[in-house]
């Protein structure tokens, strides 16, 4: 019998701290659909991915309620597009659109998977699949789009680059109506991983089964209780808090996991080791971060907490979960997190401070609202960043900014749900333009050859 | 299968009597019961079996949701891996 702390604990951090698995991921191989013509393809795409996903929302549905923890997303994942139209890249659209279908039948929250992998070199149906990206973002609801510009491995396509400012830019223009926000679901990423739950930057790699399940975890609500109970404690004592908290809310994850690859007839794949925020109260990251002793989140002191609290999560799930992978620390993005929200609006958070930041934790420069008269150059230049400190130490790192249509500093964002609202952060306004210019591709680091 | 029934809120007569039938009339067995009053709160955890049960867990959870609102209490049902995932190594 268990006793009653544990069961009460369990029962609290669901109720009142917001504990929930934020995804239930179902990865999808598309490699079999590929067919002579794309109209052929996006029909078997879809059939592909209404059968392998059929029961995804009514299984979460059912584990929900049988273990007692909400599950907050369903999602699909699938091989990035761009190899499943390489014969046809121009009509990449029918294949995003089929997709987007799918995902509406299937009831899922998000599918991601429009994608390409251009880290080392950009081949022709490549760029050409990367041009259809805004009006895809513009027309489907469900779909998100991630491309991969780098790697520790081979360096920097600083071509993809460039063009991805210039794609970011035009996806905001033509989502003008919803202050840009095409952009929330396009993520630019160096070292992507095959294996990731979380959106917009989900997809199936190639070097996947044929259907995994990937589950995301969060609890930053969770985490963020437990340390209110040690207000004296020293940080060796906070990172013990950390670690245990966070094996507690992996193992649910992994449970979840299990059942749902058993239930969905798929493998399972990996536990994603995450603090993912949401807009409510009592569920971010910055308060964590502020629960640790720093009045607001951006001053002083906001990287060395952060630093603490990505590893204490990692090595608190690491021994919770037979397989970790994904992106696996603490999320910061603005517009999700209230803490980071309200930092922003005080002028107590700016982009340089959060570009400082990701280099410690596992993603990047997530969900910030930029002007909107902001130059691609100028967001090639802050992707080209981010992508030199993923490549430089071994880690994913990601942009996702939003330069929102006519808005300026003091103005702000609102996309709703999970999504939340951002002010409009300002950028340096010096131009970065003659080296975006330069295009080619920054070397792989001298750290990079191990073999 | 097993499952863990918690029971949470301000105290007043009846709850247990009130609970156990609930669980009776669904053929649910109960195995073991643990209560306490802590701070005039009442909390009551109960493993019960489910292998005769006349509904499946999914459905008696939304039902044990019904029955607490109606009585005043939280009350829960999960399976009892939940809390062995997270409470063992």
């Amino acid at each position: 019998m268990f006793n009653y702390t544990d069961v009460l604990e369990t029962i609290n951090m669901v109720e009142r701290e917001h504990l929930d698995i934020r995804t239930v991921t179902m990865g999808i191989s598309l490699l079999p659909c590929i067919r002579s013509d794309a109209k052929a393809t996006a029909d078997a795409v879809y059939e592909t991915v209404t059968k392998r996903a059929e029961n995804i929302v009514k299984v979460a549905a059912e584990l929900s309620k049988e273990y007692g923890i909400p599950i907050v997303n369903k999602r699909v994942s699938v091989t990035p597009v761009s190899l499943i139209t390489a014969a046809f890249p121009e009509k990449s659209a029918l294949v995003g659109r089929a997709l987007d279908r799918a995902a509406n039948t299937l009831g899922i929250d998000f599918l991601g998977g429009y994608s390409a992998l251009v880290h080392k070199g950009m081949a022709d149906y490549e760029r050409r699949f990367l041009e259809t990206i805004p009006e895809v973002l513009a027309t489907t609801e469900k779909l998100c789009s991630s491309v991969n510009v780098g790697s520790s491995k081979s360096g920097i396509n600083m071509d993809a680059v460039r063009l991805m400012g210039e794609i970011v830019k035009k996806t905001a223009e033509i989502t003008a109506d919803r202050d840009g926000f095409g952009c929330a679901k396009l993520v630019v990423f160096c070292n992507a991983v095959e294996d990731n739950p979380f959106m917009a930057g989900a997809f199936h790699g190639v070097g996947e089964k044929d259907a995994v399940i990937n589950v995301g975890v969060s609890g930053p609500g969770v985490v963020q209780h437990a340390l209110e109970a040690i207000p004296d404690a020293d940080l060796a004592e906070v990172a013990e808090m950390i670690k245990r908290t966070a094996f507690k809310i992996t193992r649910a994850g992994q449970l979840i996991a299990n059942e749902a690859a058993k239930r969905l007839n798929a493998s399972f794949g990996i536990v994603d080791l995450s603090l993912a925020p949401t807009p409510a109260r009592g569920d971010s990251v910055a308060q964590i971060l502020e629960e640790m002793g720093l009045e607001s989140v951006g001053t002083h002191g906001t990287t060395a907490c952060l630093a603490m609290l990505n590893d204490a999560v990692k090595k608190g799930g690491v021994m919770a979960s037979s397989r970790v992978g994904g992106l696996s620390g603490a999320f910061i993005p603005v517009s999700e997190d209230i803490g980071m929200i309200e930092a922003a609006e005080r002028g107590d958070i700016n982009i340089d401070k959060l570009e400082a930041m990701t280099a410690v934790c596992s993603v990047g420069l997530d969900m910030i609202a930029i002007p909107g008269d902001t130059s691609a150059a100028t967001i090639s230049a802050i992707i080209a960043d981010e992508a030199a400190i993923g490549m430089i130490n071994n880690k994913t790192t990601a942009v996702r900014v939003i330069p929102a249509p006519g808005k300026k500093v003091g103005d702000s964002v609102n996309f709703g749900g999970l999504l939340g609202r951002a002010p409009i952060m300002p950028v340096h306004d010096k131009s970065s333009i003659k080296f975006i210019s330069r295009g080619g591709l920054i070397p792989a680091p001298i750290h990079s050859n191990k073999n | 299968m097993r499952a863990v029934v918690t029971v949470v809120g301000k105290d007043k007569t009846g709850i247990i009597a009130k609970v156990s039938t609930f669980l009776a009339e669904r053929d649910v067995n109960i195995l073991d019961i643990s209560q306490t009053i802590m701070q005039d709160y009442f909390a009551m955890i109960m493993m019960v079996d489910l292998a005769n049960a006349s509904e499946k867990l999914a459905d008696l959870a939304e039902d044990c949701r019904k029955m607490g609102e109606k009585i005043g209490m939280s009350i829960h049902i999960q399976h009892e891996d939940i809390f062995n995932a997270m409470h063992s190594v």
